[in-house]
């Protein structure tokens, strides 16, 4: 592996460089700038390990049954190899890049996905109408939707993904279960049935191999489950945890299974086609995950070592073959921390996350799809399948972070930058500046994915990448990103699927800067400050007085950061300003302009960048310094000194109003004005992201106003409802 | 005359009753002295240098204290916030007022209560009047008044403008005639000032009675939240008149000013922000009516490409937009100060820069009220487009206007007057004038913002816009009476309307642009007009519609 690695490698940069370059140019000119900033990703360099016969069939046109970032990376590929495209769309998505960027369009509905992209029939017509010869369903709608395959193989039309029988054989829990178990493939092992006593339960636990959990058959909620690591404790925990069922639930029958401690999720792409073959694609690691959803993934795993990754690979490849699989999967499993690994289930779609498993090895794994669909044979052999090098993809979502890891934001995009500047950069979106993040759909804004050859030098990319990514419009995740990414044991690979609630046991609170980064930020405030006040004076006109210029070069100044006020010295010097910030002293190469968010500085011999989220005037800056927003106010020492006397605002009784926590729908007004409400009570629902949301009074009063009514639509922080 | 008069009594009086007044405060001088002896001398120096110190305390450390408690700054340290440091060149510091009634001979402070001068902001000549609470409550007296008129004399003499902090109890009760008189002499020079200088008025205390004729005259009247009021008639006066309960607040507070009443043209949060905020407003506008719009260095590209805008109007014609998302996105740096953003929010008035070069921009607000214009927003719009005007700022208008709104309360409320100002405003100003229809622009909105009838010098048409006489329903039923396929001529009104060409073929409409390309075209254009000519007949005055 690692000869490979060393192989790869130098040839591969160089030839990205080249591609980058290249493409960027003359994709420039064709499309608008969104377009090309993932257009780059187009470039064949990208796919070095890429395999096709020359002359072989191929589509002529493919229909897209997806939007967003999929059907835009499906289409990429589509247009390298010549293919038409065809892109459905919902009629709020007239505009949006995927619709833009295909050969024909067809207009399926209205916004909400039951109305347009889950569509079968109109998607079918679509079909019909622009004579498409495959459909690409992209991941979620109708990927894994067996019915649609079927009525698209009546007309003739090929399916770009599995065959029907095993997208129904591993949608069905039991089934693939039942399948699994006779490929071979690890199960999470346990008893079928109920233990009968305590030195039963042992003999259990033995051949399960510890360690294992005990829980009650009626069991809910942590009662009467216990973990044991050894004969004694198994014996013991099958005796507290009987003892506890009886009497919690009156139901004494205990069960027994093997317990994942430690739980990773580790996952295998697999690729196969109608000729038997099967390949695998190595791991990718997924254990960063809040609410079941992933959030940052990796390939390959710091965790599986090459015996570890044939073990499961060949797994995956055996379930693969065993459920008749032809096209791109997944096979997810389990992990512990002795790496065993137990199968969860396979995914027979085309997953987010596969673009790091590209990155790796070189395959452009939506090109093998449509190849295979066509009937083609892989190319590849096992062999032929490196890792090479490391890649990251963080998920950036529409979302605050700052609510249980990440709640729905929605708005428009007022600026947005892919940070595709910088070198091994991809970022997979279907959004460009301007873009709409609305309710209907997913708020996923891009995967970032950086790669390099080790993963120190990926993560480096993605710190990078993450602190020159500009988005303003909507709140979004990078400030968790960018915290985790630089968290320690993220760093050290010591991760599971827990990670999140581990880590921040009290929710995401922003980045925490240490003494070293608070010096950074203030001395980068204060000169910020100074360029702002140099060039506020740079009047070129005006007839006569004409303005002076600045003459003096040293300023004192006082920088107000998370209620600390730091006392700094600015001194202009020949190509930027040193600063010195209690006994140290910070230089700062570079200018710091406005009109770019994004600033690039040199701090001590250092590249460093922050952006300015907002220069809300009077000294208020809105900083954003390793992925979290800094509210900053730098003023001159006669100004903070005379802050000082300032009354401090009163906050707003939140007690008194009902605002709403995410922008959504109104479902329902149960109060009105004058009516008598009891603390906790609920006063309205709120639809968002499909969620109902039950809002409530603070505390009991009378409704003084209402101010939306039933069907309307809110933003975050609207006052809903006010109390007396 | 009188103002002579009361001059020399002024003298008189410093001549004669110093020593009283000082030996309340400072009883240990030896300031009978004989005159010519080098005692004498340096007994003067140490009055000089004992006034100017006591002048620099106001009221006194108490009344600092106290005018702190309130969490309001002295006078002197709000001037030391809004200028340039050290720039500060003070007038009249000795003055004193020239009561002698009620005692009031025995109470004197240098400067009184108003301390005046000129200063720099960001290096730009300004004058400015600060107004001393801690010296009788800041009450205005002759002296006070004649302070504040040499600055604004002196302002119009070298043709630079006027900021006015103001936080004044009100009239100096003791002076009777006097103190009203000085209020007059203001407002006389204000208007004067109006259209040549630009007046700034910041409230950061009480402006009761007559006192708010000042701010109001001026060309913008800024408040600070919940330490400033302005009313002509206090709580006290409003219940015992009309037996109405309202508190300071409700009644002339910061919001109730931008928000309800207009009277303000923005609120901050505390002292020290408005005057650093004044600061950065300042930097948009001209010295005065004789120079041009401030250019400033300008490091965005005149020629950037706003993607963004290409998806700014939504597809269908019903559906809200925020035209801050335009002006945000074509402006030098997002860097847009809004004027009155609380009040008639259906229109947005306020200042940007264009590749460095300062711009007053007015756009309808699809997102309040469809962006109609009512009497609010075109009051709010008129006075704005005058402002630019008077000082050669360009205006860039962003159009997308279903009409003046309907209805009793309008049409009672004077409509028609109202909205005469903002058509009159746009007719009468000879500013490079550049309008950009995003959108909707109907019936006669469509010519009063800032259309080619009203000689705008470049009118460009987004792919969106629709310029006709109104929309759809309401135009079918009047064309085709009681037809009754109303749905086919809706349509074909649609067809033949809902598009820029019916406008650029009869060459109302310059060019249709790509959204994106926007800013371009206005750096561009604002280029050409820097030299652009045109004048008005002569006339006295002219007689807009008030």
């Amino acid at each position: 592996m690692a000869a490979n690695f060393a192989l790869c490698s130098p040839v591969r940069s160089y030839k990205l460089s080249r591609g980058f370059g290249g493409r960027l140019l003359s994709i420039q000119t064709l499309w608008t700038r969104s377009l090309y900033t993932t257009g780059s990703l187009t470039s064949k360099d990208l796919y070095w390990n890429d395999r096709y016969n020359e002359n072989e069939k191929q589509f002529d046109k493919i229909l897209i049954a997806n939007r967003g970032e999929i059907a835009c990376r499906v289409m990429k590929t589509c247009q390298r190899l010549g293919i038409k495209t065809v892109a459905v769309h919902s009629d709020v998505d007239s505009l949006s890049v995927h619709t833009r960027m295909a050969d024909e369009r067809i207009c399926i509905g209205p916004a909400p996905t039951s109305q347009s992209y889950l569509q079968m029939e109109k998607i079918l017509d679509a079909v019909k109408l622009t004579g498409a010869q495959a459909v690409h369903p992209g991941y979620g709608f109708l990927s894994e939707n067996t019915k649609f395959a079927a009525e698209l193989a009546n007309i003739g039309v090929q399916f770009i993904g599995p065959n029907s029988k095993s997208i129904f054989d591993m949608g069905d829990k039991i089934e693939s279960k039942r399948i699994a178990t006779k490929a071979g493939v690890n199960m999470i092992p346990g008893h079928d049935g109920v233990i009968e006593d305590a030195d039963h339960c042992v003999q259990l636990a033995n051949e399960i191999g510890y360690p294992v959990m005990i829980k009650a058959s009626a069991g809910g909620g942590g009662k009467g489950m216990r973990i044991a690591w050894n004969d004694e404790e198994a014996r013991q925990a099958f005796r507290l945890s009987s003892q506890e069922a009886k009497s919690s639930f009156g139901d004494d029958r205990m069960l027994i299974e093997k317990f994942i401690d430690n739980p990773r999720h580790i996952e295998i792409q697999v690729l196969c086609d109608q000729h038997g073959n099967a390949l695998w694609l190595n791991e990718r690691e997924c254990s960063i995950q809040r609410r079941n959803q992933k959030v940052i993934e990796e390939a390959p795993s710091t965790f599986v070592d090459p015996a570890m990754r044939k073990a499961m690979g060949d797994q995956a490849v055996q379930m693969a073959k065993a459920v008749g699989y032809d096209s791109a999967g997944t096979v997810e499993f389990l992990v512990n921390s002795k790496k065993e690994f137990f199968f969860l289930e396979m995914n027979t779609r085309l997953q987010v996350e596969h673009p790091i498993s590209e990155c790796i090895t070189g395959i452009d794994i939506v090109h093998q799809m449509i190849r295979s669909a066509k009937g083609h044979k892989l190319l590849h052999k096992q062999e032929d399948i490196p890792v090479d090098g490391w890649a990251f993809e963080c998920r950036v979502y529409a979302e605050d972070p700052y609510k249980s890891f990440g709640m729905p934001s929605i708005g428009r995009l007022s600026r947005y930058q892919e940070p595709l500047h910088i070198p091994n950069v991809r970022c997979d979106s279907g959004i460009q500046e301007g873009s709409e993040i609305s309710i209907y759909y997913d708020p996923m804004i891009c995967k970032l994915v950086t790669y390099g050859t080790n993963r120190t030098e990926a993560l480096d990319t993605m710190k990078k990448a993450l602190d020159s990514y500009v988005i303003r419009g909507v709140t979004h995740n990078i400030p968790l990103l960018r915290d985790i990414i630089t968290e320690q044991k993220f760093v050290a690979g010591d991760i599971t699927t827990k990670y999140l609630q581990q880590v921040y046991p009290d929710g995401f609170q922003g980045k925490k800067l240490s003494d070293q980064e608070t010096t950074e930020l203030v001395a980068l405030s204060s000169a910020l400050y100074i360029s702002d006040e140099i060039r506020s004076r740079q009047f070129t006109n005006g007839s006569k007085l004409q303005a002076s210029t600045v003459t003096e070069s040293k300023w004192d100044l006082s920088v107000n950061l998370v209620n600390e006020i730091y006392k700094t010295t600015v001194e202009k010097i020949t190509n930027g300003f040193q600063v010195h910030v209690g006994n140290s002293t910070v230089n700062i190469d570079g200018q710091m302009m406005f009109h770019s968010p994004l600033i690039e500085t040199t701090v001590d011999g250092k590249p460093s960048q922050f952006q300015i989220s907002k220069r809300a005037r009077g000294g208020h800056y809105k900083l954003r310094f390793l992925g979290t927003v800094f509210p900053i106010t730098v003023l001159n020492n006669f100004a903070s000194e005379m802050m000082k006397l300032m009354p401090k605002k009163k906050e707003i009784d939140i007690s008194t109003v009902v605002l709403a926590p995410m922008p959504g729908m109104l479902k329902s007004v149960s109060v009105e004005a004058g009516q008598k409400v009891g603390e906790g009570q609920e006063v309205c629902v709120l639809e968002a992201m499909k969620m109902q949301n039950s809002l409530t009074a603070a505390k009991s009063g009378v409704i003084k106003k209402v101010n939306y009514k039933t069907g309307e639509t809110v933003s975050e922080n609207d006052i809903i409802i006010e109390l007396e | 005359m009188a103002a002579r008069l009361t001059l020399s009594r002024f003298i008189l009086q410093n001549f004669n009753k110093p020593i009283r007044c000082v030996q309340r405060t400072a009883p240990l001088r030896k300031y009978a002295v004989v005159a010519g002896t080098t005692e004498h001398t340096l007994a003067v120096r140490d009055r000089i240098a004992d006034k100017r110190k006591r002048a620099l305390l106001g009221g006194g450390q108490k009344r600092i204290e106290k005018q702190h408690q309130k969490g309001k700054l002295t006078a002197r340290e709000r001037i030391e916030l809004l200028l340039d440091t050290d720039s500060f060149v003070e007038y009249d510091m000795f003055m004193e007022h020239d009561c002698t009634d009620f005692g009031m001979e025995n109470e004197k402070y240098p400067g009184d209560s108003v301390v005046t001068g000129r200063g720099k902001i960001n290096g730009r000549l300004v004058f400015v009047f600060s107004q001393d609470f801690t010296v009788f409550g800041g009450s205005l007296s002759g002296a006070h008044a004649k302070k504040v008129c040499k600055i604004m004399d002196q302002a119009m003499l070298v043709g630079a403008p006027v900021i006015g902090l103001n936080d004044s109890g009100g009239a100096r009760i003791q002076e009777g005639v006097q103190s009203l008189a000085g209020y007059a002499d203001i407002f006389q020079r204000n208007v004067e000032a109006s259209g040549v200088i630009p007046q700034i008025s910041l409230i950061m205390g009480p402006c009761a009675g007559g006192a708010v004729y000042s701010p109001a005259l001026t060309d913008f009247t800024f408040m600070v939240k919940d330490t400033s009021y302005l009313f002509i008639t206090g709580p006290d006066v409003v219940k015992s008149v009309t037996n109405e309960d309202v508190t300071q607040e409700e009644l002339g507070g910061a919001k109730t000013h931008t928000t309800v009443s207009g009277v303000a043209h923005n609120a901050f949060d505390n002292d020290v922000d408005a005057l650093l905020q004044l600061r950065d407003f300042y930097n948009f506008l001209p010295l005065s009516n004789k120079e041009p719009a401030p250019l400033r260095k300008c490091t965005d590209k005149w020629d950037r490409l706003v993607p963004g805008l290409d998806s700014v109007v939504p597809l269908e014609t019903t559906s809200a937009y925020d035209i801050k998302d335009v002006v945000n996105g074509v402006v030098d740096e997002d860097d847009f100060f809004e004027v009155m953003p609380d009040y008639a929010k259906n229109i947005v008035v306020g200042f940007g820069r264009m590749n460095g070069r300062s711009v007053g921009i007015v756009g309808n607000q699809p997102k309040v009220a469809a962006g109609c214009l009512d009497i609010n927003a075109s009051v709010k719009g008129a006075r704005f487009v005058r402002f630019c005007d008077a000082f050669n700022i360009p205006i860039i208008t962003f159009v997308d206007v279903p009409g003046f709104l309907p209805g009793t309360h309008q049409e009672y409320g004077g409509i028609i007057r109202h909205g005469a100002k903002l058509l009159y405003a746009y007719a009468e100003a000879t500013v490079p004038k550049i309008t950009i229809i995003t959108r909707k622009a109907y019936g006669g909105a469509y010519d009063v913002m800032s259309s080619k009838h009203l000689r705008g010098d470049i009118n460009y048409a987004w792919p969106t816009a629709e310029v006709a006489v109104m929309g759809a329903k309401g135009a079918v039923s009047i064309i085709f009476r009681g037809g009754k396929n109303q749905e086919q001529q809706e349509k074909e009104y649609v067809e033949t309307f809902a598009n820029p060409f019916p406008a650029t073929n009869r060459g109302f409409v310059d060019d249709i642009i790509e959204p994106n390309t926007t800013r371009k075209r206005i750096c561009q254009d604002l280029e050409i007009l820097a030299n652009k000519v045109r004048e008005n007949p002569w006339k006295k005055h002219a007689n807009m519609p008030l």
